[in-house]
């Protein structure tokens, strides 16, 4: 670098040096736009197809340039998490930060390398634009600002959840996962982007943005008040819910590099962490809150203490009706407490749950059987309206020759006897017939109990479905009961049950699956004879689903009501043809937790119109 | 001036009178007003008018999530909105305790120190035409245009690079970035015998720009000036060297310095200056590949991140001078207070209002944009 010296006087002559310019070349520059670079932040596009309308990118846009419209010709999915609406952007507030690219969180939205454009007189209305795949003109222009990894603004890791090692948790029924510490949960709580489709999602829509941001700001009592506005089950669907909102959940899609490795919300662990640091007294006094003072003066009757059933029940009950729930079994619970193992949902969680449904003046009736102990007909006469929830207490069998075999047993038979203590002779050796979460918990039970006797795991699960592409179990499920040393057979289905000349069950055929369903997508099995596998064992379990025990209700009313393929034919709300009468739960409905729950609402809300 | 804040004043028999520059007017980049009290030729009282460019930066961020206001904070100062966002950055790196990795580090002293040289251009420019050449006005409004190409290369915008983000950088640079700016340089450095020849050994210039405008030591310190304009009084600070951030502490560079505090002192500092950023990029160039890395410590989800209760103060060099964020959280989404220490107020306010008072009219325009001040900056 020259010096050049404050003294320095310069000279008249210096510039005319640059006379030299006429010499050279001039430079033009054509009058067109110039192609932008390659990471330009330019006008914006959007895959239509790869949105969801979560709307994060409304949320960040510093300029509330971004409005989320409707977009009626796309379909909306609450299952997959998928909303019809679509970001429109108003280029007269936006400033091309691209913040709404970088959290984006399928990488939907992103700009492009297209800069021009100009409007006619008074056409402003131009300025406000929805983005689409060509681009603001239908130009087609190049990508320019896109998100990469770095720039990616969205917490895509779960924290991981502790669980009871494997060697360590076969030895008894102690619950298998940690739980989140207030750090964790704090933290995780903090990736959501509250865009709510974890809400629509949900059969009972609990308002899970809403106490996960409560827990995000450490107030937990607010979190589990926002839970009870929809689910008095939320102990127990903190553990084994289905979690229909995790699959919907934003942060659950593709990562930026295309891989699915974005993992969603765990918005069931955060629940249970909610429930299980509020205590009790604090949780009873949340359930009672809303709760009408005046009583109605009606009377309710609720067959089986089940999910659905206590729904209902607490719902009526809060509005002032008198609700006596009958159930034939000793403990209130259904399937939670006698289908549910212990290390999945320790049974103190599920007395909590049900403690505080009675707090709020549910009666329960225990070791009543409705059709022996009480008819139908009486509690008709009793009460107001009769809301019918037993759920699915009968196992199918698969109904292959030797299945008659008093070693032949139903999974759910089972796991109603393993809770309560019952004896029954723990076979050395077990084959489990199914794929489905039942399939597991049994096979899962049994692997414990065995252990206890007998020092040694041997229970295989051999089921229709692949493990790579269709199988039944949760992921989770199918890796914890391998880690326990249950051996899974995928892909079989069962040929026939061994049984010796006498009399002793010898063990279990498979024969291969070729396809499960046929060309119009009913169940009907194609096997290869000719691959045939036996796997001897001193105990088969069928766990292939479950059918209701209809006879309760008397040959009158079965005459009475209106069926549909054996199940009880209901309307959208639960009512079924006689007008007394609703039904909820697994029995009409179904699968799971959630699912009552949510049935139990919609009965509930139903007969409370019925009795005004 | 405004309507509302003039009232029309009948002055006693004198041979006094007022005129009005501004606010828009060659002496600065942006709207701002002066008011002058003339004798004749010579100004007897000069008072600031400014206001036109407010926006209310400092409350709007209190209004914002934390990510928000990284698209704002460079509008506070258009001709050098990078020193903006990564002084903001920083003051939030700082409260939440983390620390941008070493490569973001360098990416962001080469993103500076580009801001830098693209602000002295036009500035050098500015000044000229104050003195009435327009030549080197186009010139170096042209060679910055070639910068912002490079800004809009690695940054996605030619102006409003919103590149950095507390925790790091928002990308990686694209490749074959650090042969293009080296390019660049070659060829800004190419361009000095043409800049000398027309401005800085152009004896019209000098001469219109020496004894012009000249602050002492110790007024310069009184007016709280920082920067290059306190460079030209003698006073050898720069916080780059003396209170260094990110990597400068690596760095080799020298700080220029003059001693008379004129006008032309200044420009010869700025001069001098954008030959040290050349030199700092060159460096950065040749580190810059070896040094392999992430660009980014993660920060929480955005839309819910809670910077902890706490405060920073952190400062950088800009182009104009001493620039900083004074940033304070309560602990929620957004800050609690954010201020801004912006250089050019205090040049363009009490300094410019100091240095008119019996200048020529004439040079007026001159002492204004030789302290370089950033109207919008002023406002915020």
């Amino acid at each position: 670098m020259k010096k050049i010296d404050y003294k320095d006087k310069g000279s008249i002559l210096n510039p005319l040096k640059n006379l030299q310019f006429f010499a050279r070349k001039p430079i033009t520059e054509k009058l067109e736009p110039r192609t932008a670079s390659s990471t330009y932040r330019g006008f914006h596009i959007n895959d239509l197809d790869k949105c969801i309308g979560c709307s994060s990118c409304q949320k960040i846009c510093d300029n509330a340039a971004i409005t989320m419209v409707e977009v009626p010709s796309i379909k909306e999915d609450a299952a997959k998490g998928i909303r019809n609406l679509r970001p429109a952007i108003d280029y007269g507030r936006c400033c091309w930060c691209a913040l709404c690219v970088d959290i984006c969180p399928t990488s939907a939205i992103e700009l492009t390398q297209e800069y021009v454009h100009t409007c006619d007189g008074d056409d402003t209305d131009s300025y406000f634009v929805f983005p689409q795949e060509k681009g603001i003109h239908g130009l087609n222009f190049e990508k320019g600002w896109t998100k990469t990894k770095d720039s990616d603004l969205l917490d895509r890791q779960r924290r991981p959840m502790g669980e009871v090692k494997p060697d360590a948790r076969i030895n008894n029924f102690d619950e298998i996962v940690d739980g989140f510490t207030l750090k964790m949960a704090v933290e995780e709580a903090s990736r959501c982007v509250d865009c709510g489709l974890c809400e629509d999602a949900c059969p009972a829509h609990m308002h899970a943005p809403n106490y996960i941001r409560s827990i995000y700001e450490g107030n937990l009592e607010q979190a589990v008040e926002w839970m009870y506005e929809t689910n008095p089950f939320s102990h127990v669907c903190g553990r084994v819910c289905t979690h229909i909102c995790e699959d919907a959940c934003a942060l659950g899609r593709v990562d930026v590099d295309g891989k699915r490795n974005s993992q969603p919300i765990a918005i069931r662990w955060l629940k249970r962490f909610a429930m299980d640091n509020v205590s009790k007294t604090k949780i009873k006094q949340i359930a009672k809150k809303g709760k009408s003072r005046k009583r109605s003066g009606k009377s309710i009757a609720v067959i089986g203490a089940g999910p659905a059933g206590l729904t209902a029940a607490y719902d009526l009950a809060k509005k002032g009706h008198k609700v006596t729930v009958y159930e034939s079994l000793p403990k209130a619970g259904g399937m939670t407490r006698y289908g549910i193992p212990n290390y999945r949902l320790p049974e103190d969680r599920l007395d909590q749950d049900i403690e505080v449904i009675q707090s709020v003046g549910v009666e329960i009736k225990y070791n009543v059987r409705v059709g022996t102990d009480i008819s139908m007909k009486q509690l008709h006469k009793d009460n107001n309206a009769v809301i019918i929830a037993i759920g699915l207490q009968n196992g199918r069998s698969t109904r292959v020759p030797g299945s008659g075999h008093k070693n032949v047993v139903k999974a759910v038979d089972l796991l109603r006897m393993i809770p309560q203590g019952e004896d029954f002779n723990i076979p050395k050796s077990a084959v489990v017939i199914g794929g489905g979460n039942v399939a597991m918990d049994i096979a899962r039970s049994l692997a414990r109990l065995q252990k206890q006797k007998f020092n040694k795991v041997d229970i295989t699960v051999s089921a229709l479905e692949s493990l790579e592409t269709s199988f039944l179990a949760d992921d989770d499920e199918v890796k914890e009961s391998q880690e326990e040393g249950i051996i899974i057979l995928d892909a079989r289905g069962p040929k026939q049950c061994l049984v010796s000349d006498k009399g002793q069950l010898q063990g279990l055929e498979t024969i291969k699956v070729l396809s499960i369903f046929d060309e119009q997508g009913r169940f009907a099995p194609k096997y290869d004879t000719s691959d045939i596998k036996t796997h001897s064992c001193e105990m088969v379990i069928e766990a292939i689903g479950q059918m209701t025990e209809v006879s309760i209700l008397g040959a009158e009313l079965i005459e009475k009501l209106d069926w549909n393929r054996g199940r009880l034919k209901i309307d959208k709300n639960g009512a079924t043809s006689v007008n007394w009468l609703w039904s909820a739960g697994d029995m009409v409905g179904g699968p799971d937790v959630i699912n009552a729950v949510a049935d139990g609402h919609r009965v509930a809300d139903d007969i409370n119109k019925y009795l005004q | 001036m405004r309507p509302e804040n003039y009232q029309a004043v009948q002055l006693g028999d004198s041979n006094e009178y007022e005129i009005f520059i501004g606010p828009n007017h060659p002496g600065i980049e942006g709207n701002y007003a002066l008011k002058l009290l003339l004798d004749g030729d010579t100004v007897v009282k000069g008072t600031t008018d400014a206001g036109y460019l407010h926006r209310g930066f400092e409350k709007l961020m209190e209004g914002r999530l934390w990510i928000q206001n990284l698209a704002i904070v460079p509008r506070i100062c258009v001709p050098d909105p990078a020193p903006m966002e990564v002084a903001y950055s920083l003051a939030v790196e700082e409260i939440m305790g983390i620390e941008a990795p070493i490569r973001a580090q360098w990416i962001r002293v080469l993103q500076l120190e580009l801001s830098r040289i693209a602000a002295h251009l036009f500035t050098f420019g500015g000044h000229a035409a104050t003195t009435g050449m327009y030549t080197p006005m186009y010139w170096g409004v042209a060679d910055r245009d070639l910068v912002l190409d490079l800004f809009e290369d690695f940054t996605g915008g030619r102006v409003y690079s919103i590149y950095n983000i507390p925790g790091g950088v928002r990308r990686e640079l694209p490749e074959g970035f650090l042969e293009k700016l080296s390019n660049l340089l070659d060829y800004l450095e190419s361009r000095q015998d043409d800049y000398d020849n027309l401005l800085f050994t152009n004896q019209i210039f000098v001469q219109r720009a020496k004894g012009v405008g000249i602050l002492s030591k110790e007024d310069a310190l009184e007016y709280s000036v920082t920067g290059p304009n306190l460079r030209a009084c003698g006073l050898d600070f720069d916080v780059r060297r003396d209170d260094p951030y990110l990597i400068y502490d690596q760095l080799e560079f020298d700080v220029p310095t003059q001693e008379h505090g004129d006008a032309w002192s200044r420009i010869l500092v700025r001069r001098d200056e954008l030959f040290q950023s050349i030199r700092i990029l060159r460096q950065v160039i040749t580190k810059l590949p070896s040094i392999s890395g992430p660009i980014r410590t993660p920060i929480p989800n955005p839309l819910s991140w809670n910077v902890p209760a706490g405060e920073a103060y952190v400062r950088v060099e800009s182009s104009k001078g001493e620039l900083a964020y004074f940033v304070v959280s309560d602990g929620g989404d957004k800050p609690y207070r954010v201020h801004v220490r912006g250089p050019s107020m205090m040049h363009a306010v009490q300094t410019l209002e100091y240095l008119v008072t019996g200048a020529r009219i004439e040079d007026v325009a001159q002492i204004m944009f030789s302290l370089d001040a950033c109207p919008p900056e002023v406002d915020r």
